[in-house]
Order: structure tokens, then sequence, then C-alpha cells
């Protein structure tokens, strides 16, 4: 985007342009690495991961929301209700799978009713998602009786605990392990950056959020690819809270509150654009990095959680006016 | 007052580069006080380019402008303003949810300590339109006004901040006749008191109903400067302005037509009031000409599916087609190269083969769903190259090519579906001369294959040249289905033109 050409630019710089948050990310890693106590440790490492995977499964169709041009506030609301509902249907008797496709049917659900106001409706998505968000918020706390419910059911438990490989110390504790929650994050990572780049329904994804009368004007049915995209979106969020809950051993409709400002921020933090038409799975998994780490070296060095949103808020409104430097040269 | 022995506003050796297109290049001229001086020039011959130098939109790369000889940079519209030059562009610069008032005085509305003085403003305001001539309520919303009344807006707007020269881009365009009368009588005003006018246009009957000099511009460099218009004909304006014949940029030749590519029986919907029942052969160009405003485009999006039909049938090659969306034309064979590229045309922030291959794609997958690189790169090159769209790669970002070469993998998109019938809405606006004619033989040669062609244009010249028959549209019906043999510029014209109202020429 820097020159017309691409060829005067020199290759340090194409390099920066296109893979500037990758660098960053690579910097803020061996920084931290070095620099923070314990950062490097198998433990910490292990924990950083887990962290990260909430924002980053519901980050990867929120790659795609934003790429069309849209928003979705109410993934912030659905992971906890996502939690509550495979909680609630657990303790009445339902087994796993029926739990988790409760869950998941819910979210597809609002995902699809966000995705039919949106398209059909024409109602801007930042409003459609908000009121959403609330009426699903409200729902939660209305499923779970304004209480969180208390996961007992083994084979939920053990589903978050599930890992692979696991390696053991001399001494037989746990020394490094990647769970079920992390697999099923990079998995959606390499899902959906493949389905962006190489199917149809991802290009089509792109060229909407670049310029959608003309989108549709070349034959691409712009009301189904959206409405495709909230549906997912809802889905995926539901299984992010089920698997938040597996991990908690609880359905709290109180838990990830704001979460949804923190997805948005690590997909436009890699360089995601608000306005549409440009991302790429990479960007994602850089913002997603960049902002878990930030938080979890944060922590390491004891900073006060009031100075950490400080700090968050400063990062990303430093990233998008990079951003933005960087298309206008 | 015509013989003021220096130029008012001065154009000295204005060049203006972006980067890859010399737009304007070392162009020199002068418009004395109290005259009316004609701007012309094809599309792309940078008449808007200089227009824009002079509203302080953009900077000349090098040169200067000369107001009463003083050289004067404008770094923004207000610069210009202070200096008493407003450019009234085609488009207007209102706000239709605020009062004509507030539209007059936006920006410097009469205020004391930040509150408004409503009173004072409606005053000013009523005395800025009379002087006009408008009776128009200065507390009406602008929405409420027709586009001509909006247009005397955008001049009271100039004239209260004290604008001394004024330039009109294609002011008429959208005007009716009387409007165009009255907009002519305000100029003539303008002049007499004063004022130095640059009125941009295409049409050849207002320069010389108007206008007092003439300057034409060719591919950005000044071509001639008329400083009377005695002696001077609509021909050598047009061969200033083309650089050659009008018929050597065309190059038509008649083809053989086949059966009936394209039926349409009865199609009625939004802007197409009357049922049109029209049918083009395989091979053959039909030329739609209209006024703007005619139902043109909106006919096309009806044939393309993009707009529901009220009424009516559209067969392909014979086949009924069911139109519910783009996709169900595009299946059959219909495509449609849209009016304004940038608006819905191109989507500028992906490259060039992602731009080409959109609505072809489909039929070319892996597995029902995956994207065939191969295929994307080949078809992607193989139109490039056969279209000579010049772009340094194929994956440079659509944005950054000229108009013509925008256009070009436009019809490279459509080039790669199975052709039947190509809709083309003023396929060539705003592209350069030479892309012009580039344009025009692909359209020959997609006729020459068998396609049927329908071709949209308010140039008139080009619908003629290109045309097999000619179908002219007025107030959203077809008017006339003329031969290329009995469409004569003023027969065209006659059935394109308001009933009712009186003409202007």
């Amino acid at each position: 985007m820097s020159s017309p050409t691409g060829k005067s630019a020199s290759p340090f710089l194409t390099l920066l342009d296109r893979a500037g948050m990758q660098l960053i990310l690579g910097a803020l890693i061996i920084v931290c690495w070095l620099t923070v106590r314990n950062f490097g440790s198998p433990e910490n490492i292990m924990n950083l991961l887990l962290q990260v995977s909430t924002v980053g499964i519901v980050a990867t169709t929120m790659l795609f929301c934003l790429a069309s041009g849209n928003f979705d506030l109410s993934v912030g609301t659905l992971i906890p209700a996502g939690g509550v509902l495979c909680a609630l249907v657990l303790r009445h008797g339902g087994g796993l799978a029926l739990a988790t496709a409760t869950a998941l049917a819910f979210g597809a659900i609002v995902g699809f009713i966000n995705g039919v106001v949106v398209a059909k409706f024409k109602i801007n998505a930042l409003i459609t998602t908000l009121s959403t968000m609330m009426m699903v918020r409200g729902a939660a706390f209305v499923f779970a009786d304004g209480k969180s419910i208390g996961i007992s059911d083994e084979t939920m438990l053990n589903l978050a605990n599930s890992a692979f490989p696991v390696i053991h110390s001399s001494t037989g504790t746990i020394l490094f392990q990647i769970t079920l929650p992390v697999w099923i994050c990079l998995g959606l990572f390499a899902l959906f950056g493949f389905i962006l780049q190489r199917t149809t329904f991802g290009r089509n994804t792109l060229a909407i959020g670049g310029n959608e009368e003309a989108a549709r004007l070349a034959g691409i049915n712009v009301n189904r690819v959206k409405i495709t995209i909230f549906t997912l979106q809802g889905t995926v969020a539901a299984l992010a809270g089920v698997l938040l809950a597996a991990r908690l051993g609880i359905g709290d409709p109180k838990t990830a509150q704001g979460s949804e400002l923190s997805i948005i921020s690590a997909c436009v933090l890699g360089g995601v654009s608000l306005s549409g038409g440009i991302g790429r799975m990479s960007y994602v998994i850089a913002g997603v990095f960049i902002m878990g780490i930030v938080e979890n070296a944060m922590n390491l060095l004891n900073i006060d959680s009031f100075y950490q949103y400080i700090v968050r808020g400063a990062i990303l409104l430093g990233a998008v006016m990079l951003d933005r430097l960087k298309q206008r040269s | 007052m015509t013989t003021a022995a220096q130029p008012f506003l001065q154009f000295e050796d204005v060049t203006k580069t972006y980067p890859g297109v010399t737009a304007l290049q070392g162009v020199s001229f002068g418009v004395r006080t109290g005259s009316v001086h004609a701007l012309m020039g094809e599309n792309g011959a940078g008449k808007s380019t200089l227009l824009k130098t002079l509203s302080g939109a953009h900077q000349p790369t090098s040169g200067q402008l000369l107001l009463d000889g003083v050289p004067h940079v404008f770094k923004s519209t207000s610069d210009a303003l202070a200096a008493g030059v407003a450019v009234i562009y085609q488009e207007l610069h209102l706000i239709p949810g605020m009062t004509v008032a507030e539209n007059i005085y936006l920006g410097h509305l009469p205020a004391r300590r930040g509150l408004v003085n409503r009173q004072q403003l409606h005053d000013q305001a009523a005395a800025q339109l009379k002087r006009l001539g408008e009776d128009i309520d200065p507390d009406t919303l602008l929405a409420q006004l027709p586009i001509g009344q909006r247009q005397m807006v955008e001049i009271a707007k100039a004239l209260s901040r004290g604008a001394r020269v004024i330039a009109f881009d294609e002011p008429t365009s959208s005007l009716s006749a009387r409007e165009i009368d009255k907009l002519f009588n305000v100029i003539r005003d303008l002049r007499t008191e004063g004022c130095v006018i640059l009125y941009v246009t295409h049409r050849m009957e207002e320069i010389f109903k108007l206008c007092d000099a003439c300057t034409v511009l060719r591919d950005g460099r000044h071509v001639r400067t008329h400083a009377t218009l005695d002696g001077v004909t609509p021909a050598l304006l047009v061969q200033d302005m083309v650089g050659r014949d009008i018929a050597d940029v065309f190059g038509y030749s008649p083809r053989p037509h086949g059966g009936p590519a394209l039926e349409v029986t009865d199609v009625s919907g939004r802007g197409v009031n009357s049922p049109i029942t029209l049918s083009v052969a395989k091979g053959e160009i039909l030329g739609l000409f209209g006024l703007i405003g005619a139902g043109r485009t909106e006919f096309l999006k009806l044939l393309f599916g993009a707009e529901p039909l009220s009424s009516g049938t559209v067969r392909v090659h014979g086949h009924p087609v069911p139109l519910k969306s783009p996709r169900d034309a595009i299946d059959v064979g219909l495509a449609y190269c849209t009016e304004d590229r940038k608006r819905d045309g191109i989507v500028p922030i992906l490259s060039v083969m992602e731009n080409c291959n959109i609505s072809a794609r489909p039929a070319h997958l892996r597995a029902g769903c995956l994207i065939d690189e191969t295929w994307e790169k080949t078809n992607a090159r193989q139109q490039v190259d056969s279209l000579k769209v010049r772009t340094p790669s194929l994956t440079q970002l659509i944005k950054h090519l000229s108009g013509g070469n925008q256009q070009k993998v436009i019809l490279g998109r459509w080039l790669s579906t199975n052709i039947r019938v190509l809709l083309l809405d003023e396929p060539t606006r705003g592209i350069d001369i030479g892309a012009k004619s580039e344009i025009y033989q692909i359209i020959f040669r997609l006729a020459r294959e068998g396609a049927g062609i329908v071709v949209v244009s308010s140039d008139l010249p080009e619908v003629l040249g290109l045309a097999d028959r000619v179908a002219v549209m007025r107030e959203g019906e077809i008017s006339a289905v003329l031969t290329r043999a009995e469409a004569t510029p003023e027969r065209v014209l006659a059935h394109a033109l308001p009933l009712e109202k009186t003409s202007v020429a």
C-alpha cells in the first residue's frame, strides 16, 4: 500500500509494511523473554496460551465480521451465556454432547438474528449487536437465575484439562502441556485462515468489505454471506463460552465482561481494517498474542490492573494511528 | 468591459502530476474580467484537475496561478475562497438537512460569541437570493428544493463569500431547459457585475450561446485559446478537442447479425415508467441515449436483476431468465459494467487479479468450494494481456490504476464469464482518449464474436459512433428506435429532450 508500483520502496520498508505487526510481536517476545522474570518459564507459557485462547477463538470469526465491514458486540455476552446454558443442561442431567449442542445452537440463533437484521433490514451492525448483546446478557442471568451454576460433570471438567503433549518433570509434576482449548484455538486459526484465503466465501467476505455494491453487482449474494458470517460468529462465541465454563468449573453469567472489546481490539491491533476489506488470519494471530503478552507481562511485573487498562488502551490507539499513517504514505 | 488590458485570472505553466500520470502539462492562459470563458476538452483532458488547482483542492506540481497579476498559492478551499475564488462542482456541496440560509452561510454563519443570529442570517440569505432573482424562503430545508434551485443556492453561497472568480463545472448536466435559461441569465448578470467566469462544458450550443472566449485542453495540454468566438465553428472546436476527425476514433464497420441475443418484453420497474419492449441481435450493438434522469441506468439495472422488475420478461438466447439477483443474470450470460466505476464497479482495496476473477470464479472451483489458484492466475494474466491493461503486476491494488485500466479490468471480469449479452453503462466516462479508443475496439470485437451489446452513454458522438441502432429514452420510456442511418444528432436529441419544456438552443 505504501507505493503504487511496489518496486520503488526498499525491501525493508516493504517487509515492515507487510509484516509490521508480526515483527513487533517477535520483538515483544524477545524483549519480554530477556527482561521479564519467569516470562519464559514453561508454566507461564502454558498460562499465556490458555489465557489467549478465549479471545483467540472468538477473534477467528470476528476477522470475518470486520473484513466484511461489520462488527459484532454480542460475542461479549454470548461467551457467558454459552457457558451458563451448558452448565444448566448438565445440571438437569443432559450429557456433554447435548449441553454443548444447546449452547452452540443458542449462539447460532443469536448470530443468525444479528445477520438477518444487519443484512436484510440494513440496520447498522453496531446498534444491532449492541441490542442483542444486552438481550443475551439478560437471557444469561435469567437462565442462571442470577447465580453462577457449578459444574460437577466429570467428562466436562476433563474436557478442559485433556492435554497433549504432556511433559512431566523429573519429580512427576506436569512441566508443560497444551490443553484442549488451546488446540481448538490453534485449529480455528488454521481453519478460518484457510477459509478466508482459499474459498469463495472468504474472498467474497473481503470483496463485500471492500465495496458492497460492487460485490453485489459482480454476482455475490451479499446477504447470504453476511448472515453466514454472523451465524458462525455466534456459534464460535458460544463454543468459547463452553470451553471457558469447563475450565472454570462454573457457568457464570458475569464472566468475560468487556471481552468483545478485547477481541475487536486484538483484530484491529493486528491490522484488520475496521472499515472492512483488509484482513488476514496472520494479522489476527499477531494482534491476539501482542495483547495477551502485554497483559501477561504486566501481571508478572505486578502492575496494578487499573494501569493495565490505560496501557492496553494506549497500545490500541497507537496501533490504529500507525495503520493510518501507513495507509497515507 | 471586454477589453480590459490584463487578464484578471491567469494560469502560468501549470503542471500537475500524480504518481504515474501527468494530468496537466504546462497549461497557460488568461481569463479577462467581465467575460465568460469556456473551458472545453474531452473527459480526461484535464479540465477537472485544472479546476481543482483553482479551488485549492489540489496544488499544482509546478507553475502558478495569478489573480490580478499577483501569484497565489491555495493550500485549501478556504484559501481560495478568501482570495475570492469559488468553484461550483457538478455534484453540489450542500447539506440537504440544513436550511437554505444555513447552506449559504455555512462556515461563516453570522454569529456573536458563537451564538447564531437567526434574523440576520435570514435577511442576508434572502438578500443574496434576491440578487439572483430567486424567490426561495431561506428557511426552507435544502432537501425540498429542486436541483436547479440548489444550484442557485450554491451560487449564492459563492457570492456571500465575495467571490470574484466563479468557475462552473458542467452546471447544466442535470438541469431542465428552463432552469438552464435561468442559470444563463444569472451568469450574464454576474458578468455584467464584473465577475470572472470560467465555464466548463461539453455542450457546443452552450458555448456559442453564453461564452465570450474559449480554451481547449487535450490530454492535459493547452491546445488553443480563442479570445473571441467570432469566426470559431463547432467543427474547429471539436477538432481541437479530439485532435483528429471523430470518425477515426471509433472505426465502425458493419457486422452480420444473428438471432436474438436479448429480448425484452414489457419490462418496467423503478425509474422505467412505461413498459419497454426491445431486442438486440447476436453481434449487434444497440446504443441507448437519453439525458441524465431519463431512466437508462435504471433500465439496465432491471435487466441485470439488480433491481426488482414490476412487470415484463427478459429472454437471453430465446430462454426466459429468472431475474431475482445479479447472480441469476450472470449465470445466463448477462454482464453489466456500471456507470460509476468507483462506487459500484471496482473493489478498490483488492488486487487486479481479485477484481478480475470475482464473478467467473464460482465456475472454476476445485472440490466445489476451494479456489483454483492456477485458474485464478492464468485467467487474470490472460485478460490483462489481451485487454492491454497497464499494471505493474496482477497483485497491484486496482485503485492505483488509471480509470481506463480499471475499466479494462472490469471488462476482463465479464470476459472471464460466459458472456452472451453485455450491458455497458457509460463505458468511457472519465477515461482518456487513448484508452477510450481501445475500449471501443474491445466492444466491436465482442460484437463480432456474437455478443449482443447495449451501450448507454450521454456522449452523443459516442453512441452514434458505436451503435448499429439507437434507442432513445425520455422520462422513463423509449421515445424512438432509429437505425444507424436515421440516427442524426438532431433527430436523436429531438427525441431525448423533454417534451413540454422549451429547448435551449
